[in-house]
């Protein structure tokens, strides 16, 4: 059957999954389906204090469990010099607790057993004496002379991380002060947490005999993190085999390394036997990554007409008891620096100290893009509030600040260089989409009515693709990402990459990218990631970066492999590699189209019959070192209508559209903005890591962290338009995290906007009922 | 640390269960406190079935008990003595696949998959016993499940085109999803 044109140009196709035959039928291969034989289980013994000295761990009774194998604390490992390990942000966190615990479901030993149940009982069973101390949980508290010193092991005493600013500090003042109208506004995006509905965990399964160890880990960048074991461990990394199976679902949860993974290494080294370990979801929530917890004020200056003249940001950043935040190494407070948005502001400040608190480690995750959600929605609820003391739309005040067409590659006053962008087409897409006009007008009708009702926009620019390495690394190993093919001789393709896809759809999208540019149908190739055996170097999938450096690589790769396939055919064609052309899907003799070879009929001939002296095979690797960051953009627009009697938002619709560039599979792209937004509705209502002041965890299980279901989360219309990068192989930027950054201040903007001829320019997330009920009764609007 | 008594395995107290999973008779001894979820997953192998939380929320467990859907990590394996289970692995039925996976596969209803198992439980029920649910009804029935990847919107296009597919033509929908499914 002779293949159509649209099969072997699949690149902008609505191509179903490859990855779906599999996972319909239950036959995905995650890590705890994973059985080895002799496997044993673990399960750790967690501190119930946020803050505590540790006088002594009691393991009898968890030894008389039958089953139980071997038990270790912090002591044993601080003998294999593992009782503490470094983290991405360049500090250092305990595996298990010595001394003193200093948050919450801490680790503080590891039990190994026959069964998990086994393990879990014996967990149980360790008793520790506690010293309780007093614990830190507010930030500006932490910062204050009378605050405890949580981190004993520094040199430097005091909970201050670090101090990170970026910008023009007295030229940002000036121009405060010289600006006829300033809005300042508080803004604190909560601490909140990815949840993927599959915990983490691995299976550490050691060799004796041969010295290998073969890791299954639910990991997003299982290369790092066999570099990372390594450096921990002494083992050789060509003795380490990591592989990362199907993971369901990472948002940023599983980028770091996690005691429970060191743990199960030293026990499978020490044993010799595979050692599993998955965690519950308590465990997830309470201990692995976290997200958010910026404490922001903003101030923006301004022309009466509304053309911004500098913004000015300070920030307190909340990051637990360990600073292990995901971030490239030069960047602490990750790409926080994109913070002046879509808009044309001359001059601009931002600053960030890092605190330390009784809390759970992390910050960096939950499709953050690195701290862009945060920068994201403090400058758009920040020029919403500009928009209010101005009395101009918050559509037409973007307008006038938006960064123009023509002005890219545009250099923010903060460093970035924005690659391209149409903000106004963007915007004028989704004002039409929800007819803005008209719904202005209903929403006057309406609160003559009496009710409460709010359009909120949010116009963002993301920054995604680190990143170039001049730049961007992740403990010293530089931000590239990689791809390599193999043509088979009968045409098929094996490809595969450094990055590992959670749910991206990565197996069927970067086959459309590398069978586009070879000609094939995506039917002929099959890609691979997450073995770091036989899969090239790659940084891993997160922060939005696989389309922008492994989607690169991919397309470089094939184009590599074509122009080895040009000389080929050339000699098929017997004309001279000068007379080859290649139309898309065939070379092409030139001058005679009758003449042709497609990349089938050259992939058998690299086996047999080539040119005289060139090597046999058709096969490519790219490490593409990308020459900036992809700056994919959006505008969304929420309506809301708040119950007067109970204080529930309904978001009664919701327009997004993303332009993130070149499209390689619209029905992938529609699926992320789904799932993001979704994210962000319940970022935006209903999730919040909150504590008490004795520093208890408040939300540790799915009984009070709330993740929407099908009956609350929204209907979601999206759209597209497309501004391609202009330095990008394939014109494509990044997308996954977009609508989590883009979504929350479109929500937010939404209820102020509902509440705001009441006087309100400002709310805090989760806006849960109970909240605006309150506001509701403390203006006299309740029913 | 290695365990000072040699940790020998001493069996717990067991009962001995009959189910019917998936149509086969298994009989098995069991720990009175071992969860349905888990005996699937750890005694059978039946690793389609997934466990995503510790409080019954997540729904990504869901099974059928008795033709009824059940959220499996609820559930003690000797309360489940006699039964009658089904799970995900048996929704292909005779190398039919059932119209929901179908769909979900159509609608791009699914990404990293593990949900998915529960998703399709809970849905090719309601499909068959709710042929004609509205979107809302839909929403309703689902709301037992958390998924973290679809936000929903494509689930439910899935379970409306799952229940158009049924309707259409039940006998030459088999042939079709066959096909579709290996592809």
């Amino acid at each position: 059957m002779a293949m159509e044109a649209t099969e072997i140009q699949p690149l902008g196709k609505a191509i179903k999954r490859k990855e779906d035959p599999r996972l319909i039928r239950g036959q995905g291969r995650y890590m705890d389906d994973i059985v080895l034989p002799k496997m044993l289980y673990m399960a750790l013994a967690r501190s119930p204090y946020a803050h505590a000295r540790i006088k002594a761990i009691r393991l009898d009774r968890a030894y008389e469990v039958p089953g139980v194998v071997a038990i270790i604390t912090g002591e044993d490992l601080a003998k294999m010099n593992l009782a503490w390990m470094p983290t991405m942000a360049g500090d250092r966190q305990m595996v298990l607790a010595t001394g003193k615990v200093l948050f919450q479901y801490q680790e503080v030993a590891a039990v190994v057993a026959e069964t998990r149940a086994a393990a879990e009982d014996a967990a149980e069973r360790i008793e520790v004496d506690y010293e309780p101390l007093t614990p830190v949980v507010d930030p500006f508290f932490a910062l204050t002379p009378e605050a405890p010193v949580l981190r004993e092991d520094r040199e430097q005493k005091n909970n201050h991380i670090f101090h990170w600013e970026v910008g023009e500090r007295d030229a940002t003042e000036a121009a405060l002060t010289a600006s006829p109208i300033r809005v300042k506004e508080n803004i604190r995006m909560p601490r909140v947490h990815p949840a993927p509905i599959e915990p983490c965990g691995c299976i550490a399964d050691y060799q004796k005999s041969t010295g290998k160890l073969t890791w299954y880990v639910t990991s997003q960048a299982p290369h790092a993190h066999r570099t990372v074991l390594a450096m921990v461990t002494g083992l050789p990394e060509h003795m380490i085999h990591v592989i990362s199976p199907d993971v369901g679902g990472g948002f940023g949860n599983k980028v770091p390394v996690y005691p429970g993974y060191v743990c199960a290494v030293a026990l499978s080294i020490k044993l010799g036997r595979p050692v599993k370990w998955v965690e519950t979801r308590t465990e997830n929530l309470t201990t692995t990554n976290f997200a958010r917890d910026y404490h922001m004020t903003a101030e923006i200056g301004a022309t009466e007409d509304g053309r911004v003249t500098a913004l000015k940001v300070t920030t307190i950043a909340d990051h637990g008891a360990f600073d292990a935040a995901a971030d490239p190494s030069k960047f602490p407070a990750g790409l926080f620096s994109i913070v002046t948005g879509s808009y044309r502001f001359p001059v601009a400040f931002a600053e960030v100290d890092g605190v330390y608190t009784n809390k759970a480690p992390g910050g960096v995750a939950y499709r953050c893009s690195f701290r862009v959600t945060e920068a994201s929605f403090l400058i758009e609820r920040t020029m919403n509030t500009l928009a209010l003391r101005l009395n101009i739309d918050p559509a037409e005040l973007r307008r006038r600040n938006f960064i123009r067409p023509e002005e890219f590659p545009y250099h923010t006053p903060l460093g970035w260089t924005y690659d391209s962008g149409d903000y106004e087409k963007t915007l004028n897409k989704a004002l039409a989409l929800i007819d803005y006009e008209n719904l202005r007008k209903e929403q006057q009708e309406r609160r003559a009515r009496g009710e409460l009702v709010g359009i909120g926009i949010s116009t963002f620019t993301e920054i995604v693709g680190a990143g170039p390495s001049h730049t961007f690394d992740i403990m010293g190993i530089k931000m590239f990402d990689s791809c390599e093919i193999r043509v088979h001789p009968t045409g098929k393709v094996i490809a595969r990459l450094g990055t590992r896809h959670q749910g991206q759809g990565h197996e069927t999208t970067f086959a459309q990218v590398v069978a586009q540019e070879l000609g094939l149908s995506a039917s002929d190739v099959l890609i691979e990631e997450g073995d770091t055996d036989t899969a090239p170097y790659g940084l891993g999938t997160y922060a939005s970066r696989s389309t922008p450096t492994a989607g690169g690589a991919a397309a470089l790769a094939a184009r590599r492999i074509r122009q080895k396939a040009a000389q080929i055919a050339a000699h098929l064609l017997e004309v001279s590699p000068d007379d080859v052309e290649w139309d898309g899907v065939r070379f092409v003799a030139k001058g005679l189209p009758s003449r042709s070879v497609t990349m089938s009929e050259v992939a058998l001939a690299a086996y047999t019959n080539l040119p005289p002296g060139m090597e046999p095979g058709l096969e490519a690797t790219y490490y593409y070192d990308p020459p900036n960051l992809t700056f994919p953009n959006g505008a969304y627009i929420a309506v809301v209508s708040i119950d007067r009697g109970t204080g529930q938002v309904k978001v009664e619709r919701f327009v997004a559209v993303d332009d993130c560039g070149t499209v390689i599979n619209p029905m992938v792209v529609e699926g992320q903005v789904h799932g993001g937004l979704t994210e962000g509705f319940g970022i935006a209502f209903m999730q919040e890591i909150a504590f008490d002041q004795d520093g208890n965890n408040l939300a540790p299980n799915f009984m009070d962290y709330l993740v929407p279901t099908a009956v609350e989360t929204p209907r979601w219309e999206t759209a597209l338009t497309q501004t391609p990068s202009p330095h990008h192989p394939i014109g494509a930027k990044g997308v996954g995290e977009s609508p989590n950054v883009g979504s929350p201040a479109a929500f937010v903007n939404a209820v102020v906007d509902a509440l705001s001829p009441y006087g309100i320019t400002n709310l805090e997330m989760p806006l849960f009922p109970w909240k605006i009920w309150e506001i509701l009764h403390q203006h006299g609007l309740a029913l | 640390m290695i365990c000072p008594k040699g940790g020998t395995f001493v069996e717990e107290e067991r009962h001995a269960v009959t189910l019917v999973v998936n149509g086969r008779a298994v009989t098995e001894e069991v720990e009175p406190r071992l969860l349905l979820s888990h005996f699937l997953r750890d005694n059978l192998g039946l690793t389609g079935t997934h466990v995503g939380c510790d409080t019954s929320q997540c729904g990504v467990c869901t099974v059928w008990v008795d033709g009824l859907p059940v959220k499996s990590c609820t559930v003690l394996t000797v309360q489940a003595d006699g039964s009658e289970i089904t799970t995900v692995e048996e929704l292909t039925h005779d190398g039919v696949p059932h119209v929901v996976q179908q769909a979900f596969q159509r609608e791009h209803g699914l990404q990293c998959g593990f949900c998915t198992p529960g998703a399709l439980m809970l849905s090719a029920w309601h499909v068959d016993h709710y042929p004609g649910a509205s979107d809302a009804e839909i929403r309703e029935a689902l709301d037992g499940l958390i998924c973290r990847c679809t936000g929903y919107e494509n689930i439910v296009r899935a379970v409306k085109r799952a229940q158009a597919l049924q309707e259409e033509a039940p006998a030459a929908m088999a042939g079709q999803a066959r096909e579709e499914a290996s592809s």
